[in-house]
């Protein structure tokens, strides 16, 4: 599900860059403008692959953490048929963060380094999911909007210049549109229901409309990385772009479920075909991503927790098969 | 106690028979069977295959992409391997 636009600043100093010749740069831009993929182990610049390790693996994270506040309502499903949906829902997002790691072990980097900077809170996941699931409407909030933002991240990635990340990329958009059709499901069954359960779906749109703006990053005038990202073909469209091309779709599935969407400067723009929103708080999404949203502390410890509890059965299947193994060879 | 990574297995899926295996993606499993059973939860969850093979990465042997010219560069100049090479006289045939 969750890309963001989370390009921020590349902090490690350039390594290996001054080895680089202008001619390797030219030919390997040349390949890139020819759309020609790169692969795993062909030359590349070391920038651009830093780029797409820091973009892979906190996409992979994000996956991962992204399980969280969708299982917390596991338990409490309202029917089984609901649980074993989200259930299965879940159970797809640890694997987009599998084949997500896959693409970015490709590159040269270990899954044990990337998920330990997880872990030490070194790399960044997506700001969205430091919010609360509160009640069961948020469930079909997160399917229908924050599985939309990330539908419309996520198609032109599937076109990515790195042939790993965009074939990771074709697999996770394939199963995507299941999760926002349930998401969307759910809220309708909502709106046709109580007044006071079509009201928890208003509340949940309320709260997840700005976050999901959010998830598309930083305005394009303050996106420093992104023309490099574009030029590289890594991605394909502006953050700006692509969150109008999310309202737009997405205010008139608010209207069908008759749902208002908490803003007051939204108006639809005869002219451009496109509706006008209001400002972002960007000082809110600055601070999310700084560590201080609703739940920052509560996902990184839990799945801190979940890594250590784990220890165990990694260890003990590490001894068995070498044990297997010594069998064998006897 | 090593803390070291369980092995990297490559994952090959055949999508439907007739068909031959195809490169899907990779895992992390402590042994062969493990890597099978990770491999199914990880890239058939919606029926994309009905076979598997997995293999451990550092036993694949592949050519250097760096070498790729050199390397393929022999059976660029052999245009005669193509039918297309021919010329067919007009009228014949079959052919």
């Amino acid at each position: 599900m969750y890309t963001q636009g989370l390009d921020q600043k590349d902090k490690s100093a350039p390594q290996r860059d001054t080895l680089e010749t202008p001619e390797q740069l030219e030919a390997f831009q040349a390949r890139i403008d020819a759309e020609e993929k790169i692969e795993a182990k062909d030359w590349m610049p070391e920038a651009y692959r830093r780029t797409l390790v820091r973009q892979i693996s906190q996409h992979a994270h994000s996956e991962i953490i992204g399980m969280q506040p969708e299982g917390n309502w596991l338990t409490r499903a309202p029917t089984l048929k609901r649980k074993a949906i989200l259930l299965a829902k879940i159970q797809d997002e640890a694997g987009h963060g599998l084949y997500l790691y896959s693409a970015g072990e490709t590159l040269g980097v270990s899954r044990d380094a990337m998920v330990g900077d997880l872990l030490t809170g070194k790399a960044k996941y997506s700001s969205i999911f430091n919010y609360p699931t509160l009640t069961w409407a948020d469930i079909g909030a997160i399917g229908w909007l924050v599985d939309g933002a990330a539908i419309m991240n996520q198609i032109p990635l599937c076109r990515c210049s790195y042939g790993p990340y965009a074939r990771a990329m074709v697999r996770i958009c394939r199963e995507e549109s299941f999760h926002q059709r349930q998401g969307f499901d759910i809220l309708r069954v909502l709106c046709e229901g109580t007044p006071e359960q079509k009201a928890m779906a208003q509340d949940a749109l309320n709260r997840w409309w700005w976050p999901s703006l959010m998830m598309f990053g930083p305005n394009d005038a303050d996106s420093k990385h992104s023309a490099q990202s574009m030029a590289w073909k890594i991605k394909r469209f502006s953050n700006d772009e692509l969150r109008q091309k999310f309202v737009d779709v997405t205010v008139p599935q608010a209207e069908f479920l008759g749902l208002k969407v908490p803003d007051d400067d939204l108006v639809y723009d005869e002219k451009s075909g496109h509706y006008r929103f209001g400002e972002i708080d960007w000082q809110e999404f600055i601070e999310v991503i700084k560590g201080n949203g609703p739940c920052n502390r509560q996902r990184l410890g839990k799945r801190r927790k979940a890594h250590e509890d784990g220890e165990w059965v990694r260890e003990a299947a590490r001894a068995y098969a070498e044990k297997q193994a010594a069998k064998a060879a006897a | 106690m090593s803390n070291k990574e369980w092995p990297l297995y490559e994952v090959f899926i055949r999508s439907k028979s007739g068909l031959s295996h195809r490169h899907a993606g990779s895992i992390h499993a402590a042994d062969d069977q493990m890597a099978l059973d990770h491999a199914r939860d990880t890239y058939t969850r919606r029926s994309e295959g009905v076979s598997i093979w997995v293999v451990r990465s550092s036993q694949i042997v592949a050519s250097d992409p760096a070498e790729t010219a050199a390397f393929f560069e022999p059976a660029e100049d052999k245009i005669y391997r193509h039918p297309t090479f021919y010329e067919i006289p007009e009228g014949v045939e079959n052919l």
